[in-house]
């Protein structure tokens, strides 16, 4: 067993699950909340020449899933340092 | 210089290229003929996954559909995006960590059953002989428009490129070629887009121009103009046209996410990559190199379609005479994609959303390929997206014969059927059934009647309601055992298959249907292409129905989830 104890191992995966909810929880709100059930209601702010929701459906959506990606790499990164299960 | 000659010069060169690296790049053992030896750099690793994931559909197709579906289209845009961030999350690094070659393998081991790998090869290959159908009848297309020959030799051309270099080179020389192939690929899109971007809006940047006002001084946004010019011909506006229902989007998305996190020559990259650590930053570098091609297509999609339609009607009323019609629109004539009947016989073009519309064919998939041409862009820029339109197809269809010649040669003849064999008679049998894959792809694609388009929705949504939920439930959950793994994949698979099938006929055979395929008899309304996701709940309560009635998985098993859970200790690809 990598860890040193039981705990450490359940901490840890109970670490990595909450972060990885916490993310696809804005990886829904953003796609599926703004870019369809929300879409028309946000098609009342334009942002520029596109409308909010248009926008978040074909532009923002993408963008916000680079960042999740980005940041999930760099958390766990962390979390793996914390309890000492990094790659050597 | 004359088009066709540039074209020639240019897929030639980028042909060459790619096959010099192919033959630079040979594979010595099995292990660099499945996963290049493990040692790819990430962002090396993440080019290769963008080219090998970006396919013809993504590079020709997708902007013309959105072109003409409008906001209905960001289906396809967060759908094949939002799937990697599943992939990268949920499945990515414990499948690394796991460290073997394959997607059956893992689903073997970890519901310890030759059943449930039976199972998932078979679904994989279903799912990626579906897949590669597509991309060769997109060589095709390419080929016969750019190089001015029949439809069948464009393919016969095609089949001979990928044969030469995947059979030859195996991973290690398709990750080094795929690298090239996403060069190209992505050059020959964004550099028409800039040009075209630059010309209606002023703005270099295509996904800024595309929220832009218009550059002729009117003030317009180029969206506002769009919807205007849309809706006055009788379509639907533009930037709110939903595609059937909110429902149906939302579970087209859902299906198409899923669809990608599971399709396994995708997967397989990821065992590619040095350490778990690589395959959490390659799916980042992966997703960049992907978004900058799904952030430029909507802005391609938008001005083709003004451009289309102010070409044909340059000011209302004023439609262009179909003898002045430009070169671009004779050429397509020619291959029957696009055609104009003189209805009212004024000699003059009328395309609108009514009974008396004149273009009685423009097929979608002309759109990007068209694109430029339309907009009287240089010849050179021309010839670059055939070549990009090209690698796009060649290195997905290159990624694909892959995972299935490993799918046959390793988890069904060396982990089922003949376990003795050694190591280099393993590597002769994935060759063969490379070759194999390729004859009958071809073969498929030369006999297309509707079956190529059914197919690559029904690969999406096989690898959503198969391969995807086993790989989800034998990550985080201990307690799915062998018997509900194999009853979930039959179950999902079948629910899709089924809906699919009665909906667009039996094996895609339109006289076989025996619900008609559009609408009323749709489940909530939701379209066939869309079901994926419905056979994935299917799958999930399923398994966890049926483990629940049996016993939990052996300890051993249980300790291997355990195991892949944390980076550390994660190996090589392991040698056999």
């Amino acid at each position: 067993m990598a860890f040193k104890s039981e705990d450490d191992a359940k901490n840890y995966w109970r670490e990595n699950v909450s972060l990885v909810v916490k993310l696809m929880v804005i990886w829904f709100v953003v796609s599926f909340g703004c870019g369809i059930l929300f879409a028309d209601a946000l098609n009342s702010i334009q942002l520029g020449g596109y409308k909010l929701g248009f926008w978040f459906a074909q532009q923002g959506s993408i963008y916000t899933f680079l960042v999740l990606i980005w940041y999930y790499a760099k958390a766990m990164g962390k979390l793996d340092a914390k309890y000492g299960v990094e790659e050597e | 210089m004359e088009l066709q000659t540039l074209t020639y010069i240019v897929v030639g060169f980028t042909f060459a290229l790619y096959i010099g690296i192919a033959v630079w790049a040979r594979a010595g053992s099995t292990k660099d003929f499945y996963v290049a030896g493990g040692g790819v750099h990430p962002v090396a690793n993440g080019m290769a996954t963008a080219a090998d994931w970006m396919s013809a559909a993504s590079f020709i197709s997708m902007a013309g559909l959105i072109a003409f579906m409008g906001y209905g289209g960001s289906v396809f845009l967060m759908g094949w995006t939002g799937g990697y961030v599943i992939l990268a999350m949920l499945l990515a690094p414990y499948l690394r960590k796991y460290g073997k070659f394959t997607v059956p393998e893992f689903i073997g081991d970890r519901f310890y059953s030759k059943g449930a790998r039976v199972v998932a090869v078979v679904c994989l290959i279903i799912c990626s002989v579906t897949y590669v159908i597509g991309q060769m009848k997109g060589v095709g297309v390419a080929f016969s428009r750019f190089l001015e020959v029949s439809y069948d030799v464009g393919l016969y051309v095609g089949m001979a490129i990928v044969f030469i270099y995947a059979v030859l080179g195996g991973m290690k020389g398709i990750t080094y070629t795929q690298i090239a192939q996403y060069c190209v690929l992505i050059l020959a899109y964004t550099i028409p887009a800039i040009f075209i971007s630059l010309q209606l809006t002023g703005n270099p940047f295509p996904q800024i121009g595309l929220g832009s006002t218009m550059a002729d001084g009117s003030g317009t946004y180029l969206l506002d103009r769009l919807d205007q010019v849309v809706t006055e011909l009788g379509f639907a506006q533009y930037s709110t046209q939903t595609r059937i229902s909110t429902l149906n989007m939302f579970v087209y998305t859902l299906s198409l996410m899923i669809g990608t996190a599971g399709l396994p020559h995708v997967i397989i990259r990821f065992f590619t990559v040095p350490k778990v650590k690589d395959a959490r930053s390659s799916a980042g570098y992966a997703l960049l190199f992907i978004a900058i091609l799904y952030t430029t297509a909507p802005a391609v999609a938008a001005m083709a379609r003004l451009n289309l339609h102010q070409t044909i009607e340059p000011t209302a009323g004023q439609n262009l005479a179909y003898d002045e019609r430009p070169d671009w629109f004779k050429n397509w004539e020619k291959t029957g994609l696009l055609a104009f009947e003189d209805k009212n016989g004024d000699g003059k073009i009328t395309y609108n959303n009514g009974p008396d519309n004149e273009m009685v064919k423009v097929d979608r998939d002309i759109m990007v390929l068209a694109n430029p041409e339309i907009a009287q862009l240089p010849n050179w820029v021309i010839a670059l997206v055939a070549a990009g339109g090209l690698a796009a197809a060649l290195s997905t269809a290159a990624g694909l014969l892959l995972a299935i010649a490993s799918a046959i040669s390793h988890d069904l003849l060396k982990g089922i059927l003949t376990p003795d064999i050694d190591e280099k008679t393993e590597l002769m049998w994935s060759r063969v059934s490379m070759i194999g894959a390729i004859v009958v792809a071809g073969y498929l694609g030369l006999n297309p009647p509707g079956f190529a388009a059914g197919t690559v929705a029904l690969a999406f949504g096989l690898a959503a309601s198969s391969i995807f939920p086993a790989l989800m439930m034998g990550i985080f959950s201990k307690k799915v055992n062998m018997q509900g793994a194999i009853a979930g994949m039959i179950c999902g698979i079948f629910v899709t298959l089924f809906y699919v099938f009665q909906h667009k006929g039996l094996f895609f055979i339109s006289e076989w249907t025996y619900l008609e395929s559009w609408g009323s008899n749709w489940f909530m309304g939701i379209e066939p292409n869309a079901f994926g996701a419905i056979g994935a709940v299917v799958n999930f309560v399923v398994a966890y129905v049926v483990s629940g009635m049996t016993g939990e998985p052996p300890q051993e098993v249980q300790d291997m989830v355990e195991y892949i859970r944390y980076p550390k200790g994660a190996g090589q690809a392991v040698d056999h």
